[in-house]
């Protein structure tokens, strides 16, 4: 290991804020391009479940 | 070969058999994701030693050099499905190289991003527009025009024509990129990575890199699958079955 502490680690001896910096916006990214498949799949199969049963209902009336 | 490879196209040219066949690559693709994004970051951050010149900043490299490879990776794929599609008429093709687009363009962001944090304390600057910094902004463009002109036509299809058309002229800018370092004097270094030579790097820094490399393309063909299957069921969604997946 190249650290000798978890405060060292954090530090990046002096580099610390670019590291994170860096390390932290990707995973921002990251998170949405993962969100962003996940919500649009649950939003488009109770979407698409209301607009077949709303025509099935419609399909009896008539 | 060539008969498989007719079959293998397709099928893959079927929306119903790529939904059904990705719905088992998933949780594979999640697991190896995210093992080798641990297994990557783990030796990268904490056993690599730190560079003699550039010290602990250097372990920007871990996603700057991946994200960077795979943003240029992804639109000659988005490219090539675009071509498939203005060729051969394949729908998959064109849902593919749309879902590619918004991807691909979230990667460029990361290496432009994590570049000019990593040119701070490296270069003493955030920012220089110098060859490959510029190509790489040129790319970032590129994907937003992609994007644009997919959502810009009045119907879907010329709005993925023109799109397709854009990538296939954007490709020109992918070996400029490449070359960028070489051709131009740059402030960014030289290609870490060659496939014709012995990498200099030593291996404790080296292996962390290629793990992460192999792992950024696995989470992306993820996204990729992910984001089709929203298209397939999307655009299918008058079909049979996809109406039997509604409601089971």
């Amino acid at each position: 290991m190249e650290f000798n502490s978890f405060a060292e680690f954090i530090a990046m001896g002096g580099h610390g804020l670019y590291v994170w910096l860096s390390y932290g916006l990707t995973a921002v990214v990251i998170a949405w391009n993962v969100a962003q498949p996940v919500m649009r799949r649950r939003r488009l199969l109770k979407e698409q479940a209301q607009r077949l049963r709303r025509e099935k209902k419609h399909d009896a009336k008539a | 070969m060539w008969q498989w490879l007719k079959r293998l196209y397709h099928r893959l040219g079927s929306p119903k058999w790529f939904y059904e066949i990705t719905a088992k690559w998933i949780p594979w693709l999640a697991i190896i994701s995210v093992v080798g994004c641990v297994t990557g970051l783990v030796l990268g951050l904490l056993y690599a030693p730190a560079d003699y010149l550039q010290g602990n900043s250097f372990r920007i490299i871990y996603i700057h050099v991946p994200a960077a490879i795979l943003a240029q990776s992804a639109f000659m794929m988005m490219a090539i499905a675009g071509a498939v599609y203005l060729i051969w008429k394949m729908k998959m093709a064109a849902w593919v190289a749309k879902v590619i687009a918004p991807i691909g363009a979230g990667f460029c962001l990361i290496a432009l991003f994590t570049g000019a944090i990593w040119g701070k304390p490296t270069w003493g600057t955030w920012w220089v527009w110098d060859a490959r910094l510029t190509s790489m902004l040129l790319l970032l463009f590129l994907y937003f025009g992609v994007m644009a002109l997919q959502q810009a036509m009045d119907s879907e299809e010329s709005g993925f024509k023109a799109a397709a058309i854009l990538a296939l002229v954007g490709l020109v800018n992918i070996p400029i990129i490449k070359y960028s370092v070489e051709w131009w004097n740059t402030l960014h270094q030289p290609a870490t990575l060659k496939l014709t030579e012995k990498p200099s790097m030593h291996p404790d820094m080296l292996i962390p890199l290629l793990i992460m490399i192999v792992t950024t393309y696995v989470f992306f063909a993820l996204l990729v699958i992910l984001r089709t299957r929203n298209e397939i069921l999307w655009h299918e969604r008058k079909r049979s079955w996809v109406k039997d997946i509604l409601e089971p």
